[in-house]
């Protein structure tokens, strides 16, 4: 049995988000929402878990100050040891602002670049189709359910009550 | 009642009721319309000064950096002045977009685009200057170690100058990426309300942004990550183009106060170029309800807390040369004060140190002409500033015999024309095409029952 999609629009978020929690008090699975801005207090709602990108960070941060500690010692007094004004080959604390910022710039682009490839987001990317204003002013629910009684008159209710603007639905498999 | 007995908090963000729709259509509106009348004139001048600066550069490059006024005891001076000052400009808008952000300062979402575009583009000002500096600019790549034909013959790590490197293209890069990550949700909004060829552009720019809740999430952890990596970059930045003076033995430079003084005085100087940006903008983009007296207030109160603690840095200065009981320190300052260019610490104090301090004033603080005035003072006095520690420090060295005078010639005047030509047409062109004033962002501070799409009868009333 396949299940159904519903989609509301909504002018407000207090709107959205008193839906998406009637909603899941029927017992339909909350899909997503689409909104104009980042929505505080939805992501319990919809049980996103924490984000794990802190650990790309730590882990871009490590790589990139452990590259650059050793290129610095490895060029330095290693592959051509030149000496400057009487200095040890390999100064350590002199190698220490070029690994401060290959940490930072290694850590900011492997966190950037992972936020775009988990969201799946790069440039000849089509957005997905919805509710053009999404991006604008209207805040869309998406929810999911299976139960054939929920179709027609309930759903439709249960929208109206919670002051939907436009609301329209698909097949999922 | 006036504004000036109401508490800074209770004063609205954003005044004129605007709702979300509102918002979207004033941030987008300017774009999809013919320029304004004062853009086509403004982008004019700013071009000229800009070919101006490109005759010039090609000019000194194609002759040598002979066309400059320097001499074997002022081995440093103009293009360092210039270098030093735009990079401290390029200080405010990560300020602004970071540290602000860790803080939850609400009154950053309506400055930190046009803030951090600064930034962007007073990098790539201050970065023209050594690259001309090098003579050589074809060769600039040889400033990165990689593998070469000639050894490999590896970068010296021990030298600030290659820190400054290392600094700068990091500042660059992270910039740019924050930037770039703030503007892809406003992008996205362009898109969706163009056609043609514009929404097909919009939608490459945009990367298929949708809004999903997962999305925003991540969006919203990425963007503070990245706010927690630059706020001890901005820091450590100036403070490496600061030991590229203190780490040498000229009396003047050589001074562990540099660090801390030089970032304080990037942050006063970057704030006052974006209160003075802010301040033209509001007026000519009509953003008077988004750019608010609470902004400039807020603004203010951040340049006379970081001008007060430059001024402090001057009297340490001072203060550290008669205590150190060194002669040359000693002679150096005495020189910057009495010597030939004392005319120059004078301008420095007066603008950095004592202008400032007329914004304790209430009257001052809500005179936005004033505010202006003080705005620009600090910017030419910050310019001078770098001119009398790197010049005044240099002229006057260690033998009598070689003591001289410095004087840029027309060429290092026009180059400097020409990188404020480049930094005003390259913002004037961002007013234009890229949404000035993050639309997402402003969203969230609205109160919430702003936060709404405006009713039909609301739309057909404007």
């Amino acid at each position: 049995m396949s299940n159904r999609r519903e989609f509301a629009s909504f002018a407000t978020d207090e709107q959205l988000i008193a839906a998406a929690k009637a909603c899941r008090a029927q017992g339909m699975i909350l899909v997503d929402t689409y909104s104009p801005y980042p929505l505080h207090g939805i992501d319990p709602v919809l049980n996103i878990r924490r984000s794990r990108l802190p650990w790309v960070t730590f882990i871009g941060g490590v790589v990139g100050l452990s590259i650059a500690l050793w290129f610095q010692y490895w060029s330095s007094s290693v592959s051509w040891p030149i000496n400057v004004g009487g200095k040890p080959f390999d100064s350590l604390p002199a190698f220490v602002p070029v690994a401060f910022e290959s940490l930072i710039l290694v850590a900011g682009l492997a966190t950037a670049g992972a936020f775009l490839l988990r969201c799946g987001l790069f440039p000849t990317k089509k957005a997905r189709k919805m509710d053009a204003r999404v991006t604008n002013d209207h805040f869309v629910l998406v929810v999911e359910h299976k139960d054939a009684r929920m179709t027609g008159g309930r759903i439709d209710e249960l929208w109206a009550s919670h002051g939907a603007l436009d609301t329209w639905s698909e097949l999922s498999s | 009642m006036s504004l000036s007995c109401v508490p800074i908090e209770e004063v609205p963000l954003i005044t004129g009721g605007k709702t979300t729709t509102q918002v979207t259509e004033d941030v987008c509106g300017p774009l999809e319309r013919k320029p304004g009348k004062l853009w086509v004139p403004a982008f004019a001048v700013a071009l000229s000064a800009l070919l101006l600066g490109l005759i010039a550069t090609g000019y000194q490059i194609a002759t040598g950096i002979g066309t400059w006024g320097l001499n074997r005891t002022v081995g440093w001076a103009f293009d360092i002045t210039n270098f030093v000052f735009w990079i401290g400009i390029g200080h405010a808008g990560t300020l602004i977009s970071a540290v602000l952000l860790l803080n939850r300062q609400k009154w950053r979402t309506s400055i930190n685009r046009s803030a951090e575009a600064m930034t962007i583009f007073a990098v790539i000002c201050a970065a023209i200057f050594p690259l001309i500096h090098m003579g050589r600019p074809w060769l600039a790549h040889w400033v990165f170690p990689y593998p070469n034909t000639r050894g490999s013959l590896w970068v010296n790590f021990r030298s600030p100058l290659l820190w400054d490197v290392f600094a700068i293209s990091t500042y660059f890069i992270i910039s740019l990426v924050f930037w770039y990550l703030g503007l892809i949700p406003d992008f996205a909004t362009i898109r969706d309300r163009a056609r043609g060829i514009r929404k097909k552009l919009f939608g490459w720019l945009s990367f298929g942004w949708d809004g999903s809740a997962r999305t925003w999430s991540r969006y919203e952890v990425t963007c503070m990550l990245l706010a927690a990596l630059a706020t001890p970059l901005v820091v450590s930045v100036h403070s490496v183009v600061s030991m590229d003076f203190a780490t040498t033995i000229i009396p003047g430079w050589h001074t562990t106060l540099f660090p801390p003084y030089f970032v304080i005085g990037a942050i006063f100087s970057g704030f006052a170029m974006v209160l003075m940006l802010m301040l033209i903008a509001r007026k000519v983009m009509s953003f008077e309800d988004y750019i608010t007296r609470r902004h400039i207030l807020a603004m203010c109160k951040v340049i006379v807390f970081t001008g007060t603690i430059v001024g402090a840095s001057y009297a340490t200065e001072l203060f550290m040369a008669w205590y150190s009981g060194n002669e040359y320190e000693q002679f150096a300052f005495n020189n910057r004060i009495n010597g030939p260019f004392g005319w120059a610490y004078l301008i420095m104090v007066g603008c950095n140190v004592i202008a400032p301090q007329l914004l304790w004033i209430r009257k001052v603080r809500n005179s936005l002409g004033l505010v202006f005035v003080i705005t620009i003072l600090v910017n030419i006095g910050m310019w001078f500033e770098r001119f009398v520690i790197i010049v005044v420090s240099l002229h006057r060295d260690f033998l009598t015999s070689s003591w001289t005078s410095y004087a840029p010639t027309s060429i290092e005047i026009a180059t400097l024309i020409g990188s404020f030509g480049l930094f005003f047409t390259l913002f004037l062109l961002f007013c234009r095409f890229f949404p000035m004033i993050a639309m997402s962002e402003v969203k969230t501070v609205l109160p919430a029952e702003q936060r709404r799409a405006s009713t039909r009868e609301e739309d057909h009333s404007e």
